[in-house]
This record gives structure tokens, C-alpha cells and sequence, in this order.
């Protein structure tokens, strides 16, 4: 079965973790900017970092078969650093049309603070500027009233829903957010966020119609085969293959393919896997193991 | 035929192909990117303008026959303009637009950004580039990836670096091609930029591979014979010869050879 992880800082992940998602069926991943577990402190750092997740670590999933996208953004938290965040967004356009970017995002709410609104009011304009789709983060705390004020924020700023992808709902927030017409979709990440048999039950009750499933794994206790195994639960709890197939699969290509910069064909027909083209002096590949070459066939 | 340059053939290659509204795009910002304003300006603009160019242009790779790469070596001695992609073409396009003036800075900047297809056109345009000598640390930087496209956008069918890259520099590169598994043939000036030094640590390689019992490079040899004996590296060599047989076809051909 293939699955997307549409929500992954593989950034903060492993190798072995990379290697364990192309086994388990996870065909592609995309990388939100995020906040790195600690304020950055200069422009230079966010260059370095998201020109990280569109290069580097776009080439090194590519080592394990695993197609990478990223999504561009000003994160809420660090919007709060006002002489930070106007730097952020000078340099934001250049990143945002780069091969492979198939969103403005992670934006929104954190602690819902002016300055924090301020830009991700910005950011909606950017991506309606640049033709790209809009990845929301809901925030954590007053998640309900949060998640509320992101969209009618978008449909202020006259972003279609269609183009909007709503992440980190619960059993709270998935009505509104498919009523009002917006892609829903759902963080299986331990403790924080929702467990895989809840995610169970919301499809049962929902059906999958815009609802995506995601992993968010990142440098905290996390799982970065939550995707994959949600799909095994719930077909194991008799859900039907489609839904599982479109909550764990096409929903989040529909969405994020609306971009331009992500098909089913990048990895249906890819570039064979080569390990190879890695320098032995600094190399992913430690201790001599031997690579793995994949024929063209 | 008269006096033509990289530019202008680029230009003609980019417009017989591309969608002419595209064709028309490119003439109108390549012309307004060499305008005089401020530096951030420019800076923004450069990058918005390359970063559009795989929507605007597409992915194909740019069309050429052998006439084109007869012009493309008439008007650059050496340059090799097969294996570009379309965007790739319009990308260095835009790049020749550029004020001559401080060319290697903004160079820095646009690499310190760049994706992986945009790197690849910013280090294959290197041998079209105002002030090359100015650009050797870029060059340098980008040899220094771990990503063989790029490596290769700048060490294979270029007639860059043999001329601007010191001994040392230069051996690192022919090493750096052998550690990765890229092909040797496909650098221009391997034989006339052989050097002792090269031969010495390339024997001191050789041994160490069959120390380790794995197979030598099929095109080593080339790099280690003209200095060989000097480098006292004869069975080495020979090692390194039989490595060659039976020759595999190179990973890329070498038009213009």
C-alpha cells in the first residue's frame, strides 16, 4: 500500500527512519517550515534552514526512494520577533517558488497575538500572490476558537477553502472545518495531538472526504510511521480500502498538487535510487555498507 | 558567420523552442534585470525571475543539434551546452544579463539560495561568466556538495576549471570524481593538468583499494600514467589498466571531443 506523510520534519529524523517509512509504504513526504524546537535569532538561520529542507534534505530522501516536497513560511511563533519576522519575509518570495514547494505554511495561530496575525495575514496575501496553496497550523491552546479565526482570516483575505489545508484538528474542530469547505486534516503524533484508534473513529464518522492523515514527526517524541499504521488500523477495523486510500493518500496529493510541484508520477516513474552520488568524507552511508544501487529497468 | 557569443546563441536556442509568450518574458526581464538600481532590488528580482523559470519554460531538455554545438565552441572554446534542460538555458540567459560589476557577489548570493536545479545552471554557465577568476571560490564552494549533479555541473564538459584552478584544487577535484563514482573522461584538460603530485596520491589510492580488496575506478589510469614512473607507481599502473578492460561506455559522452 502507499502512503504520504504530508506533514514530516524529516529534518530532525534519522536515517533508519527514512529507510522504515519506504518500507512501510510511505512513497512521499512534505516538510513544513517549522519552528526549530528554539528561537532563531537571524535571518541567516532561516536562510540556511530553508534552503536545508528544499536541497539537502529534498536529495537525502531521494537515497531511500522517498519523494520530498516542503512548504514555505513564516512559523507563528517566531512571528512574535518583530525585527526577525520582517526579515522572514523579505526573503520569503524567493524560497516559495522553488521546485518542490507545494505550499505557503506552516502558518496561523499560536498564541493568537497581534504580531502573529499580522503575518500570517501577510502570508495568505503571499500565497495568493504566488498561485501556491496555504498549509495552516491551529494553535495548541484555544485551539477551537483558534481554528475558527484561521479561516474566517482566510476568507477575509478571499483565499478559496479548496486551497486550504487545515492541520492538527480533533474530535473539536473537524466539523466546522469541513463544513465551511476547507481539506481537514489530523496530526497522529502521541499525547499532544490524536492517537490512531480515535483517527479510526473520526473516519468512520466523517467518511474521508478532505481528510488527510499526517505524522508532524519531528525532534519530539513522535512517530514517523503514524500514516502507514493508521491505515493498517483502520482497515483492520473494517473501514473501507477507499477511504483509507484517500485519507492516507489522494486527499493529501489533491491538496498539495494543487500547486503544480507534486504528481503521482514522481514516484511511479522516478529516478533510480543511487546512493552513490554521496562524498565517503561526509557521508549518510557510515561504515562502509555497501550502497544500494537500483537498475533502471 | 559572423562573430556570435554564448548569449546570443542561447537566446536564439531558448526562442525557437519555448512558447513565444514565454520567448518574450525572458527577452523583457533578462533586459530589465541589466538595468541600473539598487542591489537588493536587482537581488529580489534575479531571484524571483530564476526561480520561475521551470513553470514559465519547463523541464525539457533544450534541443540542439551539430551545428549548435559547433557555435556553442566556436564562440567558447570548450563549452558544452549539450544536457542543458530548457530552464537550465533560460536560468544562465538571465545570468549574462547581469551587470559585469560584482557579478561573483550577487553569484554568492543566488547559490546561498538556489535549489538543486537552479545550482545546476548557475555552475554550468561558470566557463560563460564575466571576471571567471573572480569565481573560483564559488566553483570551489560547489565542489564541496555532496550531490554528484552538482558536482558535475561544474567539473565535466566545462572548460572552466582547467585553466583557473590551482594543482591543489585541481587534484581535489579529479579525487573528489573518483570517490563519487563520477567519470573522469568527461573533464577537459585530465592529461595536460597531470601532475606528480596527482600520481602520488592516486598510487597511494590504488593501494589502498586493494588493500581493501575493492575494485579500481575504470579511468584512474589515465590521470596516473603520464607521471607514473615519477611517482614510482608503475605497478599501480598496471593494476589500474586492467581496471579499464573491458572499457564500460561513459556515463555522459563528451560532444565536442
Amino acid at each position: 500500500m502507499m502512503v504520504i506523510d504530508p506533514h514530516a520534519h524529516m529534518i530532525s529524523r534519522t536515517t533508519d527512519d527514512y529507510q522504515a517509512m519506504a518500507d512501510a509504504g510511505v512513497v512521499a513526504v512534505i516538510e513544513p517550515a517549522f519552528w526549530v524546537g528554539q528561537p532563531r535569532t537571524h535571518v541567516g538561520s532561516y536562510i540556511d534552514y530553508l534552503s536545508a529542507i528544499l536541497g539537502f534534505e529534498r536529495f537525502r530522501a531521494g537515497q531511500f526512494g522517498v519523494r520530498h516536497y516542503c512548504t514555505i513560511g513564516l512559523n507563528s511563533k517566531e512571528a512574535n520577533d518583530e525585527a526577525l519576522a520582517e526579515a522572514v519575509m523579505d526573503i520569503l518570495p524567493r524560497f516559495a517558488l522553488k521546485e518542490g514547494v507545494v505550499a505557503i505554511g506552516e502558518i496561523g495561530y499560536d498564541e493568537q497575538t497581534p504580531l502573529e496575525d499580522r503575518y500570517f495575514r501577510r502570508q495568505l496575501d503571499l500565497a495568493l500572490e504566488l498561485d501556491l496553496p496555504v498549509l495552516i497550523h491551529t494553535p495548541h491552546r484555544d485551539k477551537k476558537r483558534g481554528t475558527s479565526r484561521s479561516m474566517d482570516v482566510c476568507e477575509e483575505h478571499g483565499v478559496p477553502p479548496s486551497r486550504v489545508i487545515v492541520d492538527h484538528n480533533n474530535e473539536e474542530t473537524v466539523a466546522e472545518v469541513l463544513e465551511r469547505g476547507y481539506w481537514a486534516a489530523f496530526s497522529i503524533y502521541p499525547s499532544t495531538k490524536m492517537g490512531d484508534a480515535r483517527m479510526v473513529e473520526i473516519l468512520r464518522r466523517y467518511g474521508s472526504e478532505r481528510i488527510i492523515v499526517n505524522s508532524a514527526c519531528d525532534w519530539g517524541i513522535s512517530d514517523p510511521l503514524a500514516v502507514p499504521r493508521t491505515a493498517h488500523l483502520a482497515l483492520e477495523r473494517g473501514l473501507p480500502p477507499g477511504d483509507v486510500h484517500d485519507a492516507c493518500y489522494a486527499n493529501a496529493l489533491a491538496a498539495f498538487g494543487q500547486s503544480g510541484q507534486m504528481a503521482e508520477s514522481d514516484w511511479l516513474a522516478p529516478p533510480p535510487i543511487d546512493q552513490r552520488t554521496l562524498f565517503e568524507g561526509n557521508s549518510i552511508l557510515r561504515g562502509g555498507r555497501p550502497p544500494v544501487i537500483e537498475q533502471q529497468s | 558567420m559572423s562573430v556570435t557569443t554564448p548569449k546570443l546563441l542561447l537566446g536564439r536556442w531558448i526562442a525557437r523552442q519555448a512558447a513565444p509568450d514565454a520567448a518574450q518574458w525572458l527577452e523583457d526581464h533578462a533586459a530589465a534585470i541589466g538595468e541600473d538600481r539598487p542591489d537588493a532590488t536587482i537581488d529580489h528580482d534575479l531571484a524571483m525571475i530564476l526561480a520561475r523559470m521551470p513553470r514559465r519554460f519547463g523541464r525539457d531538455d533544450l534541443f540542439l543539434d551539430a551545428v549548435d554545438l559547433a557555435e556553442a565552441d566556436a564562440a567558447c572554446p570548450g563549452w558544452s551546452p549539450a544536457g542543458l534542460s530548457l530552464d537550465g538555458a533560460a536560468r544562465i540567459y538571465v545570468l549574462l544579463a547581469l551587470p559585469a560589476e560584482g557579478f561573483a557577489a550577487r553569484f554568492r548570493r543566488l547559490r546561498q539560495g538556489a535549489d538543486l536545479g537552479e545550482l545546476v545552471a548557475l555552475f554550468r554557465g561558470l566557463p560563460l561568466y564575466p571576471d571567471p577568476h573572480g569565481l573560483e571560490a564559488e566553483a570551489a564552494e560547489g565542489l564541496r556538495t555532496n550531490m554528484r549533479a552538482i558536482f558535475e555541473a561544474i567539473a565535466h564538459n566545462s572548460p572552466y576549471p582547467a585553466p583557473i584552478f590551482d594543482q591543489h584544487r585541481w587534484n581535489h577535484m579529479v579525487l573528489k570524481a573518483l570517490f563519487v563514482g563520477s567519470a573522469l573522461a568527461p573533464i577537459q584538460g585530465l592529461e595536460a593538468r597531470a601532475n606528480k603530485e596527482l600520481a602520488v596520491i592516486l598510487r597511494d589510492y590504488v593501494r589502498e583499494r586493494r588493500a581493501a580488496g575493492r575494485p579500481l575506478p575504470p579511468d584512474l589510469w589515465r590521470c596516473l600514467e603520464p607521471h607514473a614512473a615519477a611517482a614510482g607507481a608503475l605497478d599501480e599502473l598496471a593494476a589500474a589498466r586492467l581496471a579499464a578492460i573491458p572499457a564500460p561506455a561513459p556515463s555522459i559522452e563528451e560532444p565536442t571531443a
